[in-house]
């Protein structure tokens, strides 16, 4: 599953980065990178854009970007 | 502009002169607490320049530690050293030493915000790289202890290389001792030990440094190799040799084995910084509080975008609600004042001069002032509590619907004050082409000089009533706020669509917490616009006020006085008492209106009326707004100027004088469908000097300022027109 398909109220993990877009490495400078722990927070008017928790910081960015992270549930092994 | 480069020369001369010993910048995320501390550090010492050939502003101060002082730079907030937008190039090429006419730094101070650890050690490995001694202030500590995060400060010291950490909290002053005597030993301090995250970049970048000169920094390096192509890389290639590219390239396959380098450096920084975090870091579970299951609550889409229409809405009716009683106390002292001087000189020319002149002229601009503060005073508070960066997430949608993205949000929410800290602030948009049509779209926002003139028609035309819980004359106000948004939306699509059309704009954007504002800055930042507000009345305003008043005062035509006094003495003859003071009352009006329309303003506005005639402009209107051409305020000064000479009533305010002004024939000059055209032109009129020249800075190019000017000026004549026309 990726960022743009949290569910709230769980915490998830990012286990991989498609980042061949300059945008997406923008974020991972930001630090959405792999082992970065990540909650859906909100998100705007028709579910666009998204607001993620990262460690305190709360980021936003677009679903379309957001489909570029992998994650996985912190709970879960693989 | 010239106030810039006389502050620069201030600046530089603070320099040579006191603190020969170069500067300490001071570097941090944006939204750490950074600029609070730097005023509590430099209070009052402080200028403002902009950097070489760009107007990022340039903020230096002066901070007393112990018996030294020392020059303090603040620095754009930045996330990383990889140069994303033009603040952020900024802040890199001056902690680099590599902007032009500035010293290499002496050392850093750090600012990293205790609740924000996760990206500000980010940037602060970054920074420890530098060879330069390193302070890190960490601030936020009072919300961190709130929020339950515990910080092992010693064990933090020893993962950064043996830098001080210093807890302060920038609001209340708590630690600021601390960190001012451990500044005072920072100039000249070891740099610290550098942290170890990539052997594998580190190794890359030691073989190429003994190739290099030693002024060459290791940072430096490192950045040549990661962000690739560019000034630096081309430099540093250079010093290299002829084949210094062709080694580049191999030693960037080899570290970053083909994968994008920016990603590779955040990989390996941020595994870096969640060991840092693990070791330090203790969370303690807290219990959610009030405040935050209330934000909480307004984060949610529904709610959230409500919240945010209720809040423009209560900021417009506040602008108008709150400041009428300061207004009318304005208001009555400048007319008080008027007749004291009016009373005490003997009629003439200098009377004249300054009761019709500048008092009328100055005072009727100045009457807005408390409008104007509050209005400054919600956009600050707004931003600094963190909510515009809550708006432009909210509004990201609709934005992408006209071709923009959030991000042109906040420069748009800051045009309602002014557009030229508007256009500045789309220097955080990366696209030029989304970066452009921003700037064409923001001057359509009602801006705190248009607020003058709408707030003058809408007092005088638009009665006082209430419409349910709204007053009438709040509505109307709204509605051309509005006006100006529809406008500047519709300009950003159009110019999408056609002359700047690309791909669509990303959005992605740190939200800022939800935090207290602080009064100390609010009020200096409240202040300093008060200042430039009160300088333009005091300078430009005073000017055109003279100016004008000379134009309507000369010539002064001896046919008009000797005709006035034959009447005068004809009157005498046939009426007595009140009659004859009445009478005589009604020549001298008569006398000076005739006095006005021959003098040169007179002549130059009946030059200029059959241009306007088809708006409903008599020639006061038609000559007060050419005369606002430079700067839309004072149009205001100027109908204050030509309204007053010539009137019966030297008790009148403006608005009663505009309510009587009459055609020749004896029809109102101001009847609704004129009104409405004259606030339509005003609501889309590019009529700002200033706003021009930033656009010209930002864009680069004479260009776009000349078609916005063009293209603003004739939609606003065509609304008057056609508001003129259909209504009458």
């Amino acid at each position: 599953m990726t960022l743009a398909s949290l569910e709230r109220g769980i915490r998830y993990v990012i286990a991989s980065v498609d980042c061949a877009d300059p945008v997406v490495q923008r974020l991972m400078v930001l630090g959405l990178v792999e082992g970065a722990e990540v909650e859906l927070a909100s998100s705007a008017i028709g579910g666009d854009p998204l607001e993620f928790r990262m460690f305190g910081n709360a980021i936003s960015l677009r679903r379309e970007h957001a489909r570029y992270f992998t994650v996985r549930p912190v709970d879960s092994i693989g | 502009m010239a106030k810039s480069s006389v502050i620069g020369v201030a600046v530089d001369q603070i320099k040579t002169r006191q603190h020969p010993s170069a500067s300490i910048v001071v570097v941090g995320n944006p939204n750490s607490g950074k600029s609070t501390l730097f005023n509590r550090l430099t209070g009052l010492r402080q200028k403002t320049g902009n950097y070489p050939g760009v107007t990022v502003e340039r903020h230096v101060g002066v901070a007393r530690a112990g018996d030294i002082s020392l020059e303090l730079v603040d620095l754009p907030g930045t996330f990383a050293l990889s140069a994303h937008s033009l603040e952020e190039r900024i802040a890199v090429d001056v902690i680099l030493g590599r902007m032009p006419g500035m010293a290499r730094p002496a050392g850093i101070l750090v600012v990293l915000d205790a609740t924000h650890l996760y990206q500000g050690l980010y940037l602060t490995q970054q920074l420890l790289e530098l060879g330069l001694p390193v302070l890190i202030a960490l601030t936020m500590t009072d919300a961190a202890e709130a929020e339950g995060i515990r910080i092992d400060l010693p064990a933090l010291e020893q993962r950064l290389g043996g830098v001080t950490v210093c807890p302060v909290v920038a609001t209340t002053g708590r630690g600021l001792d601390r960190l001012r005597e451990a500044l005072g030993r920072l100039a000249g301090a070891a740099a610290p030990d550098v942290p170890e995250f990539w052997p594998a970049l580190s190794a890359a970048a030691g073989e190429l440094a003994r190739d290099l000169p030693d002024a060459v920094t290791r940072t430096e390096i490192e950045r040549a190799l990661v962000d690739g192509p560019g000034e630096l890389e081309t430099h540093v290639a250079g010093l290299l040799g002829a084949d210094g590219h062709r080694r580049l390239d191999e030693l960037r396959a080899r570290v970053f084995r083909g994968r994008p380098s920016l990603a590779e450096e955040a990989r390996h920084r941020y595994t870096w910084v969640r060991e840092v975090m693990d070791e330090v870091v203790q969370r303690a579970p807290v219990l959610m509080s009030w405040s935050s299951r209330i934000i909480a609550w307004l984060n949610r889409p529904v709610p959230g975008t409500i919240g945010l229409f209720v809040v423009m809405a209560v900021v417009f009716q506040a602008v108008f609600a709150w400041a009428t009683p300061m207004m009318d106390a304005i208001d009555a002292g400048a007319r008080a004042l008027g007749s004291l001087i009016g009373a005490a000189l003997p009629e003439g020319m200098l009377a004249s001069l300054l009761v019709d002149g500048i008092i009328a002229g100055v005072g009727s601009v100045v009457v807005f002032l408390p409008q104007i503060l509050i209005l400054f005073l919600f956009i600050i508070v707004l931003e600094d509590s963190g909510y515009l960066a809550r708006a432009a997430y909210l509004m990201d949608r609709a934005m992408r619907s006209v071709g923009l993205s959030g991000q042109s949000i906040i420069p748009m929410i800051s045009s309602f004050a002014c557009a030229v800290p508007g256009i500045m602030a789309t220097r955080v948009i990366p696209n030029r082409r989304d970066r452009i049509a921003t700037i064409l779209a923001a001057p359509f926002m009602t801006c705190s000089a248009r607020l003058p003139v709408y707030a003058l028609l809408i007092a005088a035309f638009v009665p006082q009533e209430t419409a349910g819980f709204f007053n009438l004359q709040g509505l109307v106000l709204f509605g051309l706020y509005m006006l100006g948004i529809a406008a500047g939306l519709l300009t950003a699509l159009l110019l999408r669509r056609t002359a700047l059309h690309g791909p669509k704009p990303t959005f992605a954007l740190m939200l800022p917490e939800f935090r207290k504002p602080n009064l100390r800055t609010v009020l200096i930042q409240l202040w300093g616009r008060a200042r430039v507000f009160l300088y333009r009345a005091g300078t430009v305003i005073f000017s055109v006020a003279v100016i004008i008043w000379a134009l309507a005062y000369f010539p002064q035509s001896e046919e008009v006085a000797g005709e006035l006094a034959a009447q005068r003495d004809r009157a005498a003859v046939t009426l007595s008492g009140e009659a004859l003071d009445l009478a005589v009352q009604r020549l001298e009006n008569e006398a000076a209106a005739a006095q006005l329309e021959q003098s040169a303003l007179g002549r130059a506005g009946k030059f200029i009326e059959p241009l306007f005639r088809p708006l409903g402009w008599d020639w006061k209107i038609s000559s007060a707004v050419i005369a606002g051409f430079p700067a839309r305020e004072v149009v205001i000064a100027v109908l204050g100027t030509v309204y007053a000479v010539g009137d019966e009533a030297d008790e009148a305010t403006l608005s009663s004088r505009l309510r009587n002004a009459k055609w020749p024939d004896g029809r109102p000059v101001f009847t609704l469908p004129m009104v409405i055209g004259l606030l339509i032109f005003y609501a889309f009129c590019l009529q700002c000097v200033a706003t021009l020249a930033v656009m010209r800075r930002e864009t680069n190019s004479l260009r776009w300022p000349l078609f916005a000017w063009a293209y603003m000026t004739t939609l606003g004549y065509l609304g008057a027109l056609a508001a003129y026309q259909l209504g009458s």
